[in-house]
């Protein structure tokens, strides 16, 4: 027996989790063929005319992503504050501001990363030209922990509340508007042969203050939940 | 030591306790003793912090328990009423991990060992959704065994679903952490018999 520091404990938060996701594979793939049949409906609906699939790709990607990811936060903290694990987190030594950005990255690990790998693949179904494929990806590497920060606080706050999911997505979904409409605006400047690094600049930034604040509101928000 | 101060508790607009004080020596053993909803749970989550009480003040070392929070969970060893052990994850796993957020390091001998005082030999790769509630009960108890450094332990119904033979071990770790100096707060409906370890009985009234 040894006293830890706080990144062994906070490797341990990370570790838990994916192992956990590992063990209820179902859960996560969910969240990622949510993702993939969404995008994949549009081009079936609208139409195979390539001017209007490229148009309208970046917000379909968008929104299907935004939707995919609220989709998998119900689970963020619902099981451990069932089942006591949040109790003995906030009872830790370890600052819970820095437990949550653990488990929020655990997260975004097995529900944004995966959509982030796979959203070119699907980019191609709307014609997307490759340097807007690559736009894309970057943005949503950007742009998806944004949504996991953000959720979040939304996770937090609806802790034991009846209709929790659909409290969570009046709640999320507002906030996700600015990133949703510098992502997607993101893919429209590159397909329209435009300089994007504001767009990805301004998705950068969201992350660092979602990154800041979010996880302060969040933890807030799990204290009040177990009182 | 561990000091209230006329403690007051509400919930859902109902007052459970009021005017409540007492002081805990190191060595010394707590055990709240009251019907059920006479807040005892509460009582116990009010000194840990995970409750702000109405009225009054926690204090461990002199110091605040909201304020000086860090101080006060790195000597703390809480086992609540909901076990924290989760489905998916084997008794080894969740013994280690559970140590592990908390700052105690465990080495797989170490838990493996304590799993094993604990009467789980032979279990503790099994997921644990496949345990009994009591032999979960027993999981998350086996902290008691790695959790020695912490000064202070606050227990709820540590005794729950427990056998005899768990319940004589439980006692004996709670015995030993008294001689080690440390400070245990528990409830428990049961009658267990502590012989002449000092135990100050705190009754609420419900």
């Amino acid at each position: 027996m040894n006293t830890l520091g706080l990144a062994p404990a906070l490797a341990t938060v990370v570790r838990r989790d994916l192992i956990l996701a590992l063990r209820r594979r179902s859960d996560v793939l969910t969240t990622f063929f949510f993702f993939v049949i969404v995008v994949s409906l549009f081009p079936l609906g609208v139409g195979p005319e390539p001017a209007t699939l490229r148009t309208i790709a970046p917000g379909v990607v968008w929104v299907a992503a935004l939707l995919a990811s609220m989709l998998a936060l119900g689970r963020l903290f619902a099981s451990d504050f069932s089942d006591g694990t949040l109790e003995q987190l906030v009872l830790t030594p370890q600052p819970l501001v820095l437990l949550v950005v653990a488990k929020v990255f655990a997260h975004w690990l097995v529900t944004g990363l995966p959509l982030v790998l796979i959203a070119p693949a699907l980019g191609l179904q709307f014609d997307l030209p490759a340097p807007a494929l690559g736009v894309m990806t970057a943005a949503l590497l950007l742009g998806t922990p944004c949504l996991s920060l953000i959720g979040a606080i939304g996770a937090a706050l609806t802790l034991g509340v009846r209709g929790a999911d659909a409290l969570l997505a009046v709640l999320v979904l507002p906030l996700y508007i600015p990133v949703l409409i510098f992502g997607a605006g993101a893919v429209s400047a590159s397909a329209a042969g435009m300089a994007v690094t504001g767009h990805l600049s301004l998705l950068g930034a969201f992350l660092l203050i979602a990154l800041v604040l979010g996880p302060l509101a969040a933890a807030a928000a799990l204290r009040i939940a177990l009182e | 030591m561990l000091e209230a101060e006329n403690l007051e508790c509400v919930r859902d607009q109902r007052r459970l306790f009021h005017g409540l004080s007492f002081a805990l020596a190191a060595g010394q053993m707590l055990w709240v003793l009251g019907p059920n909803g006479s807040g005892k749970t509460s009582l116990l989550r009010l000194l840990c912090g995970l409750l702000r009480p109405e009225a009054g003040t926690v204090r461990w070392q002199g110091a605040d328990v909201r304020a000086a929070r860090e101080e006060f969970h790195a000597d703390l060893l809480y086992v609540g009423h909901t076990p924290a052990v989760k489905d998916d994850l084997s008794g080894r796993e969740n013994l280690r991990f559970g140590l592990a957020q908390a700052g105690i390091g465990a080495d797989k001998a170490e838990v493996d060992g304590a799993l094993r005082q604990f009467g789980l030999r032979g279990r503790e790769d099994l997921p644990a959704r496949a345990l009994s509630q009591g032999q979960k009960r027993r999981v998350a108890l086996a902290r008691l065994a790695l959790g020695r450094a912490r000064r202070l332990w606050i227990l709820d119904e540590p005794f729950t679903a427990l056998d005899g033979q768990a319940v004589a071990l439980v006692q004996s770790e709670l015995a030993q952490h008294l001689t080690r100096g440390g400070e245990v707060v528990f409830t428990s409906h049961q009658e267990v018999d502590f012989g002449a370890l000092p135990v100050q009985r705190l009754q609420l009234a419900g």
